[in-house]
């Protein structure tokens, strides 16, 4: 599935919820799904800095694709992660370094990306296509 | 000015009242998502009532103009409103003279104020004791003068229910603590502390006190002569009143013995290259156009509050923390952080391990405004090994029936995790 593809489904999930507590419902529900980072790589390495929420990320390079782990204290910050990773995950790192995720916007959690917001969200954001970029340097090296 | 009115009987604001006082407020009429705004955030900042908007925009369409300097009738009328909001300002706490009264842009800049001042004055080795419940602007600034002049921060401890540790303030205060500066009331925890103990005991010792009443004077009636203290700050937009403005007071002989902290216009008597002298108390320090249209929007706040009686507010917010208290205690899995018999409307908590954050996300989408995290108080979560809480936070137009819609919000967000 294209990243294009994986936005629409995502989109199409979320449109199905009227309620906004039932939106917040889904994300919950998709905090469970997010491939977690391993235990021990909890640490200052790979946390991401926000005011409330920490976020943990780590990313591997396999056969050409990035492959996403991470974790947050905060279960809506990990839900919305999750979002992120399930899109993102699995792509060739031009594609992830290009990525507009016009879908956070789309399903209304624009907020959670602006960079004032206290979550390390949108600094997580960058971080994703820094690895992206990193692997993708190493490709051409 | 109209008097406070003590006549008035000593219990919550009727429904009736509540109403005409919340109507005062235009804000609060506004949908959030959908739903009606729950206003908990006051401690971060109040809302403003309609005749504080009125007066902002009165000063800029009749009568804007420069203060003390033009000769022309606009600037002369400007001058005399901003000097009644000095003597409003004054009765409000009840301080000897207007020029004891120093307009800042809040209390941080107060604090900031006095530090650099103060800074000048201490020798090395000297010792500023503060408390663990102190906000990041009554701590920061101490330091940053340690840091540079060889000075030594104290720490007063917090007991486990929020309280000052009073056995630990006693072996704390020195012949080398040249400073106490101490909140009145914490912002996160609510505890309003025995300041005016604190002040004589430190006055025993020679040692100056300066209290951070930011959370105390939108709450409880104050009294800088009674209390007794050297110094006494807070800021405007917490008190009903505009952003970016903010008092400090001083004993007068305190003030006239603290050099200035900002130089420029207003703040002189005469200039030459050679030297300056400073003008008199208050515009030694408020070199430059000061906040005009917030100091008048100020007094007219401080007009609002006394209006409304400022015991009948502290009475309608000791109904309100009560009930509160009891529905929250009343869901498994709370924790409240603070819990002092003597506190004011703040209510800070943690449920289950939800994390704060995930339950502010939560109430805003069910429109009550909170606020989670730290509250610029980061060595009062490392005293309670927590990341951060959540904090509701009252005021005069807050009721029992918002409170009612904040636990059933409580109560659905439960069921989510």
């Amino acid at each position: 599935m294209s990243i294009a593809e994986k936005e629409k489904e995502v989109i199409e999930e979320f449109e199905l919820f009227n309620d906004w507590m039932d939106k917040y419902e889904h994300i919950i529900e998709q905090s469970r799904q997010l491939p977690l980072i391993d235990e021990l790589q909890k640490t200052d390495e790979y946390l991401v800095r926000g005011c409330q929420s920490k976020v943990w990320l780590n990313a591997t390079f396999k056969d050409g694709c990035v492959y996403f782990t991470a974790d947050s204290d905060a279960v809506i910050t990990k839900g919305i992660i999750a979002l992120l990773v399930r899109v993102l995950s699995g792509e060739k790192p031009e594609v992830i370094i290009e990525s507009q995720l016009s879908f956070i916007d789309r399903i209304g959690l624009k907020e959670h990306l602006t960079p004032n917001r206290a979550n390390g969200l949108a600094s997580m954001v960058k971080l994703m296509k820094t690895f992206a970029l990193g692997f993708k340097l190493k490709q051409q090296a | 000015m109209m008097p406070d009115t003590p006549t008035k009987p000593l219990r919550a604001f009727t429904a009736i009242e509540s109403e005409q006082i919340r109507s005062l407020f235009p804000i609060l009429g506004r949908q959030i998502y959908g739903k009606q705004l729950v206003y908990f955030d006051n401690g971060a900042t109040t809302q403003k009532p309609q005749r504080v908007l009125d007066s902002i925009q009165n000063y800029y369409t009749t009568y804007n103009s420069n203060v003390h300097r033009g000769v022309h009738f606009l600037s002369q009328q400007a001058t005399d409103v901003m000097e009644d909001a000095r003597k409003t300002i004054q009765e409000f706490i009840n301080a000897k003279q207007a020029e004891e009264i120093i307009f800042t842009s809040g209390a941080t800049e107060s604090i900031n104020l006095l530090a650099s001042s103060f800074s000048q004055l201490l020798a090395k080795g000297d010792e500023i004791l503060i408390s663990a419940m102190e906000h990041h602007a009554n701590i920061v600034p101490w330091q940053m003068i340690c840091e540079r002049y060889g000075y030594h921060l104290r720490v007063i401890p917090i007991l486990d229910n929020g309280d000052l540790d009073l056995i630990a303030f006693d072996k704390l205060i020195t012949p080398k603590t040249k400073l106490l500066s101490v909140v009145q009331v914490s912002n996160t925890l609510g505890t309003i502390n025995p300041i005016k103990q604190l002040i004589d005991k430190a006055h025993q010792n020679n040692t100056a006190v300066i209290i951070d009443g930011s959370q105390a004077v939108q709450h409880l009636k104050i009294d800088v002569q009674e209390l007794d203290c050297d110094f006494y700050v807070f800021s405007g937009h917490k008190l009903y009143g505009p952003t970016g403005t903010g008092v400090l007071y001083g004993k007068k002989n305190r003030l006239e013995q603290l050099p200035p902290y900002k130089g420029g216009g207003d703040m002189i008597k005469e200039v030459s290259f050679e030297k300056t002298t400073y003008n008199d108390l208050p515009f030694k320090f408020e070199a430059g156009t000061p906040n005009i249209e917030g100091i008048i929007g100020l007094a007219e706040a401080i007009h609002f509050i006394n209006h409304t009686g400022i015991a009948s507010i502290a009475n309608h917010e000791a109904d309100l923390l009560n009930y509160f208290t009891d529905k929250l205690r009343a869901i498994p899995g709370i924790r409240i952080f603070g819990e002092s018999s003597n506190k004011i409307a703040v209510i800070s908590f943690l449920l289950r391990d939800i994390h704060p954050y995930d339950i502010g996300v939560l109430l805003d989408k069910m429109g009550i405004a909170v606020r989670t995290g730290h509250h610029c108080t980061q060595p009062i979560m490392q005293r309670y090994q927590i990341p951060g809480t959540v904090r509701a936070s009252l005021a005069v137009y807050n009721t029992r029936a918002e409170i009612d819609v904040f636990i059933d919000a409580l109560h659905r967000i439960n069921k989510m995790f």
